[in-house]
């Protein structure tokens, strides 16, 4: 079958889906008006050209198999989503799919102390999991800016990251077993408590699958135990330069702190106006570095620290004197794209991994090419683990402004993967980068992630045209985005 | 051209050993053969080339060929005060990565999967492919790297990896005590990389600064009268791999010695732990997968990977 005829017949039976997806819910759980379709058709990403179909409200794995089948039967696409808060486009439905709203899956089931786990609803959010946690003296380690809002089913789905996963890695380290339904209606439990589960890594696999190898529907979450002693440095600089050299020095030196974040001059003074951090604004970088573990461990590490900052020139060094003034730090680092609105209507925040080493190099690079295409940059990324957060300042109304974007935004990831970087650290492929895999990864390299993701879902029904670059099976059903809105009614 | 294309000619010889066609299996040290069962007598045994390739201690990263030894890549590393996630049991880096076994202080070396960055390997129809990528953190489309480790060789016959490596800890001690409850032994300590249970004695070890290693001992005598001690004994010669609940159970359970991996599920024993089964479900995607990546089931035959 060709893939027209697949679009003509996906398109076509819309009351039968629709009815058939109520039979399975309930009607008000099944939502088909413009205004909630309109909602669901972007996600926090600039990408456009989504358009969603009935948007499904499922509150237990067998509800999410029953759209499953639903889907299968009628032969429709599902996209799943959790707060939309992805910055790839990975949520963004293409070709008016099914979508499936995990909101109403936000239950935290059971905290199993004795296996180290705590099971959650996909729909749980990221912060109120941690808050959760919290007076029983653990959290969970990722946590990415947008904490407040996104779901473990999206940190799941994108491997999640964050400030703290230097020392604790992303979001794959921290699940244990994850309960799938998969585009047949199958479930699933991949992974497991044990300490080796038997068999292949299918949840290892199935992390970072960006919702094209299934929906998660209960995750076992590792838990992290809180740390006895913090310390919080923030390191000033005169050069962007000198900030990421004394990053590569403390990694250098054997010390893995919990994390080693830099933020640019127009970052901070964006931050300061907007939430008083008590960052310094006539630095051009600074650092801010954390250490967790004893207090004499930790003390250890901060005067290492401090010692490597000045040999690198730090201007100045501070040590956060209490949790509110800790506290203040991070809201400012974890509120910086906040802070940007206030600067320019738009913003588009890249995400690349280089080296370390790389780090001064590339950011170089990386203001050498924004000013080059006539476009504001400002960096504030996680310089620990060599993750780049290049944020593009523009205004989408004034002509040909977004093509510049676009081709600076080109060009930093090529200077990347020059650097012997890669695409994405944290925020995945989605729609931004299928378009550049092929400039990483070989024809091979492509075919065999193709016959992962085929092996999970033979007929590209969970949330096609997404990571894989176009010649590969489940991308081709892009065109699918052309179909009309009025199909649902 | 893509940044990952293999440039290493010793890799393409492999490859062109490995072929595409007939019966195929890779030998590492054979420390773990018996690992997944018979081998298939027909298959033809290739090992894979050996080397470090790059290994940058700043970086905190190693790319070392499969055949290396296990006891080559640690002693180089340790020239620079770093180490990997790899059980230094012997045998070779491949071998290790294809078994996917954790090492016993995997609380303090933290997992192996969690430690393989990027993966290059012979697919059945003789290509190299390169799954993950060589830096530190990576979401850059589908994780192939976790997919293979611990797959025996049954997906493809693995020849490079880029491992994450880290630094080896300013100290350690192991402390013992006959009179401890495990779980609260592990539980008062900041970090313990390893703790042992036998049914009766507990021995913990403990890692990082001086300082925090002599708080930790304090509160370890405290708690039940730990002391010093230069190591825990051998451990029995089978491993299994529980629940951490259902583990500390084990000692109970079996005859001869137990020794549990407290916090963590695995323990060793003089008994064997019965055959693992996966769920049928599990099971079929596990197929599918197994097919799509070696349709004539050329790569490793007679290995089974779990059940």
């Amino acid at each position: 079958m060709g893939l027209l005829d697949r679009l003509t017949r996906r398109a076509a039976p819309v009351a039968p889906l629709v009815a058939d997806l109520r039979a399975a819910l309930s009607d008000d759980r099944v939502r088909v008006d413009g205004a909630e379709r309109a909602l669901m058709a972007k996600d926090a990403s600039v990408f456009g050209g989504g358009v969603a179909g009935p948007t499904c409200f499922p509150t237990s794995t067998e509800e999410v198999q029953a759209i499953m089948r639903v889907a299968a039967r009628h032969d429709a696409a599902v996209v799943p989503r959790g707060a939309g808060t992805g910055l790839a486009g990975g949520a963004i439905p293409l070709g008016a799919p099914i979508v499936v709203s995990t909101g109403k899956m936000n239950r935290i089931l059971e905290v199993d102390e004795a296996n180290g786990v705590v099971w959650v609803e996909p729909g749980v959010i990221n912060l109120d999991l941690s808050r959760h946690l919290r007076p029983l003296g653990y959290h969970f380690a990722p946590d990415p800016s947008s904490q407040a809002v996104c779901t473990l089913g999206g940190n799941v789905a994108n491997n999640s990251g964050g400030p703290h996963c230097l020392a604790y890695g992303v979001t794959d380290a921290h699940v244990a077993a994850v309960e799938v339904v998969l585009a047949d209606g199958e479930v699933v439990m991949l992974g497991g408590l044990e300490a080796e589960p038997a068999g292949y890594d299918l949840r290892g696999a199935f992390v970072g699958g960006e919702g094209t190898l299934g929906i998660a529907t209960r995750i076992a979450v590792r838990l992290t135990r809180n740390p006895p002693a913090v310390r919080t440095l923030l390191l000033s600089f005169a050069a962007v330069r000198d900030a990421a050299e004394t990053v590569s020095a403390i990694i250098a030196a054997g010390i893995v702190p919990a994390a080693l974040e830099v933020m640019d001059q127009r970052i901070t003074v964006a931050v300061e106006n907007f939430v008083s951090a008590g960052y310094p604004v006539d630095a051009a970088a600074v650092l801010l570095a954390e250490i967790e573990g004893l207090d004499d461990g930790v003390d250890i590490d901060a005067a290492r620290i401090e010692e490597i900052g000045r040999a690198n020139g730090a201007t100045d060094v501070r040590r956060a004197g209490s949790d509110h003034e800790r506290e203040l730090l991070w809201k400012g680092r974890k509120t910086a794209f906040g802070a940007i609105a206030q600067l320019a209507p738009d913003y588009y925040l890249h995400d690349t991994v280089v080296p370390r080493s790389a780090l001064a190099d590339v950011l170089e690079q990386v203001y050498e090419i924004a000013d080059r295409h006539g476009v504001v940059v400002m960096n504030v990324f996680h310089a620990g683990d060599g993750n780049l957060h290049p944020l593009l300042l523009f205004d989408a109304r004034e002509d040909g402004t977004l093509e510049r974007v676009h081709a600076a935004g080109a060009e930093i990831l090529r200077a990347s993967l020059a650097a012997g970087g890669v695409l994405s650290g944290e925020h995945g492929v989605g729609v931004e980068k299928q378009r550049f895999m092929d400039e990483l990864f070989t024809d091979a390299d492509l075919d065999h992630q193709n016959r992962l993701r085929r092996a999970f879902d033979p007929a590209c029904r969970a949330n096609p045209g997404k990571v894989l670059p176009m010649g590969h099976s489940c991308a081709d059903i892009q065109a699918l985005r052309s179909v009309p809105t009025e199909v649902w009614g | 051209m893509s940044t990952l294309t293999v440039t290493d000619p010793v890799l393409h010889e492999f490859a062109a050993e490995v072929g595409a066609e007939g019966p195929v299996a890779v030998a590492g040290g054979r420390t773990r053969w018996a690992v997944g069962g018979a081998l298939d007598p027909d298959a033809r045994v290739v090992s894979a080339p050996a080397g470090i390739v790059a290994y940058s201690a700043p970086e905190m990263t190693v790319q070392v060929r499969a055949g290396t030894t296990v006891a080559e890549l640690a002693a180089e590393l340790s020239t620079h005060g770093q180490r990997t996630a790899l059980p230094e049991r012997g045998g070779t880096v491949g071998g290790a990565v294809a078994v996917g076994e954790n090492p016993v202080d995997v609380m303090g070396r933290g997992r192996l999967r969690d430690a393989v960055l990027q993966v290059r390997y012979v697919s059945a129809e003789g290509e190299l492919v390169t799954g993950g990528g060589p830096v530190v953190k990576n979401v850059t489309g589908y994780n192939l790297p976790k997919l293979m480790t611990g797959s025996l060789g049954t997906l493809g016959l693995m020849v490079e990896f880029v491992l994450r490596t880290n630094p080896v800890p300013a100290a350690s001690r192991w402390l013992s005590s006959a009179d401890a409850d495990p779980t609260a032994s592990l539980a008062t300590v900041h970090r313990a990389a390893d703790v042992r249970w036998d049914g009766v004695t507990t021995w913990v070890l403990l890692e990082g600064h001086g300082p925090d290693i002599e708080a930790d001992s304090a509160r370890l005598r405290d708690l039940a009268g730990f002391a010093e001690v230069d190591g825990p004994p051998p451990l029995p010669p089978h491993r299994w791999s529980l629940r951490p609940a259902d583990a500390l159970g084990l000692p109970a359970r079996t005859t001869g010695t137990t020794v549990v991996s407290v916090g963590v599920g695995l323990a060793w024993s003089d008994e064997a732990q019965p055959q693992r089964v996966v769920d049928a479900g599990v099971g079929a995607v596990a197929a599918r997968v197994k097919h799509s990546f070696d349709p004539t089931g050329r790569l490793n035959p007679g290995r089974r990977v779990g059940g």
